[in-house]
């Protein structure tokens, strides 16, 4: 004989028709979300072709003959793309000599300061001497005075050192950055303390212990200081424009800016624009390959270089 | 410091000189000549002359100074509210989940990335009143467009938007990190209790948000207060003294007049400007703590 059935503490529910107003509304939720995402998709397309655009349309008018700039409507594509343009920049310009200026300043100033600013970042972090608050707090209160205050006396003693028109001018006054050596300072007082204990007890010196142990670990943060420092540099303009009068001598920005004045009266945009794409596809580059350094050094510093 | 006696200066001296130096000769020292330089009349060629306060007295009269002044306030008014607004709204649309962020995010940067030599010469193409594609598109909705950089009225405006342009991206990177540190978790709670996407951004977004919004608000103050490289290539200055701002007038009364202690005087005016500004978000930002 079967057991009765053992009755069941849970009152089985009825089996439920499937709710179709329920499935419905779940659907329907689906569809506007998906509306939503093709929203804020049309919506971020729409922008980012308001930022592509300009420079499309630089591009597009370095392409053009000249004369063909000057058609109404503007046609937005060139009818007939030639090179001429860049030849003539190229021809008219010590363009590869302004480019090698740029490297070479841009490159000389990331060193100097990964150099500089690294180590009195240290000392800040981990040197104990009379003064030490007080001299950082002069160093960070010197990043609150804007350029424009500097500017006239700084050129003054740049130019009794005999600096103007000179690499040295360009490349020395932008060595000793306060925010570099706050942002080492940061970065050298995060790494825990025992590691440099640990190389102590082994007989290393502050010398070999900054060396050997925090240098090789300071990666991340000299790949960060490095691209806002490249950046500033590469993009500077006004104090190149105030120092380098000599051509030959010229980063590529100040180099730019005298294309409009080189062609008295109209001014030549498809070779304006030719220099333009040409100066700016350096910048391209070192975007595409240093992103992620880049946008989170920007983000986190508020530095735009 | 592990070294003892004299080893320990030598340390100290090596890691801290060269730097020490370097600001002194090239920040600290041009900050003091400069507020010295401010008291007197200077022209390069004949020795300095003591001249009190007069530098600062004058420029309360001088009508140059209060333009410069009001068209960099006008710079300030227009440029703030629209590149913090420009870029609060692409952070929170690139941070809606979408397919290729990283790739849309890079698109908005690029603009930051560029020399502003190059972008200003990019627009002063695209605003050319008979030539320019923002004509050319204002035609074609019917609107007869101004001729913007050599109008008095326009000019400014032009190189308002350029500038909106360009520091989208940046302005966009830092509410992109301070928005990608809220816990989606608050969205999907305050969903289930049933707030809607006005009220998560209402409630949960601006006020998690403020403290970076805060830092992009005050970069762009202090920015804005030392515009130059733009209206130098776009404008320098003009039309008819349009857009002549703090920066570009302490160059050329520095550079191109040789008045250096009105170009000082003028500078520890715009220093005055940022300090105060920075201090009163300081106290802001304590006060909200």
């Amino acid at each position: 004989m079967k057991p009765p059935p053992v009755p069941s503490l849970v009152t089985p529910l009825p089996m439920a028709a499937p709710d179709r107003t329920a499935v419905a509304a779940r659907a329907l939720r689906r569809v506007r979300l998906s509306w939503r995402t093709g929203l804020v998709l049309a919506l971020i397309v729409a922008g980012a072709m308001v930022m592509i655009t300009p420079f499309a349309w630089a591009v597009a008018t370095s392409l053009k003959p000249r004369g063909a700039m000057l058609v109404l409507p503007p046609e937005f594509l060139p009818s007939e793309p030639t090179l001429d343009a860049y030849r003539q920049v190229v021809s008219r310009f010590p363009f590869a000599r302004v480019f090698a200026n740029s490297v070479l300043v841009a490159a000389a100033t990331v060193l100097g300061q990964l150099v500089v600013c690294s180590m009195a970042g240290y000392a800040f972090a981990r040197l104990e001497f009379f003064g030490r608050n007080t001299l950082f707090v002069l160093y960070v209160s010197t990043l609150m005075v804007p350029f424009a205050v500097v500017v006239t006396p700084l050129f003054i003693i740049v130019s009794r050192f005999g600096w103007t028109d000179s690499y040295l001018g360009l490349i020395v006054p932008g060595i000793f950055s306060a925010f570099g050596t706050f942002f080492m300072r940061q970065f050298f007082l995060s790494i825990p303390r025992e590691l440099e204990e640990a190389a102590t007890i082994d007989g290393a010196g502050t010398v070999a212990t900054f060396f050997r142990i925090i240098v090789p670990l300071a990666g991340p943060a000299f790949a960060t200081l490095g691209v806002l420092a490249f950046m500033g540099t590469w993009n500077s303009f006004l104090w190149p424009l105030l120092i380098i009068s000599n051509r030959q001598l010229m980063t590529l920005p100040v180099a730019l800016s005298t294309l409009q004045g080189l062609y008295p009266g109209q001014t030549q945009w498809n070779i304006v624009m030719a220099g333009t794409v040409l100066a700016t596809i350096p910048t391209l580059i070192v975007f595409v390959l240093a992103q992620r350094w880049i946008i989170e050094g920007v983000a986190g510093s508020g530095v735009k270089g | 410091m592990y070294e003892r006696g004299w080893r320990r200066y030598a340390i100290l001296a090596l890691f801290l000189g060269p730097s020490l130096l370097g600001m002194l000769v090239f920040t600290v020292g041009p900050i003091v000549a400069s507020f010295g330089l401010s008291f007197t009349n200077w022209d390069l060629l004949t020795p300095a002359r003591f001249v009190g306060a007069s530098n600062y007295a004058r420029m309360l009269s001088d009508a140059e100074f209060w333009r410069t002044l009001r068209n960099t306030v006008s710079f300030l008014v227009g440029y703030v509210p629209l590149v913090i607004t420009a870029g609060l709204l692409v952070a929170v649309l690139l941070n809606a989940r979408i397919p290729f962020m990283a790739f849309f995010r890079a698109t908005y940067f690029l603009p930051v990335v560029t020399s502003w030599v190059a972008v200003a010469l990019i627009w002063r193409w695209l605003f050319n009143p008979a030539y320019g594609v923002v004509n050319t598109v204002l035609g074609a909705i019917g609107v007869s467009g101004p001729a913007w950089l050599f109008d008095p009225n326009w000019a400014m405006p032009a190189v308002i938007l350029t500038s909106v342009w360009k520091d989208t991206g940046f302005v966009m990177v830092i509410l992109l990190a301070g928005l990608q540190n809220i816990p989606r978790e608050y969205y999907e709670a305050a969903s289930i209790d049933g707030a809607n996407a006005l009220d998560g951004l209402r409630f949960i977004t601006i006020p998690l948000l403020a403290p970076s919004l805060v830092f992009a608000l005050s970069i762009s103050l202090i920015n804005s207060f030392q515009v130059f490289d733009q209206v130098y290539v776009m404008t320098e200055g003009g039309p008819a003294g349009a857009t002549m701002v703090l920066v570009e007038r302490i160059v050329a009364h520095a550079f191109s007049y040789s008045r250096m202690g009105h170009a000082s005087a003028m500078s520890w005016v715009l220093f005055a400007l940022i300090f105060v500004t920075t201090v009163s978000f300081y106290q802001l930002r304590r006060l909200r703590s």
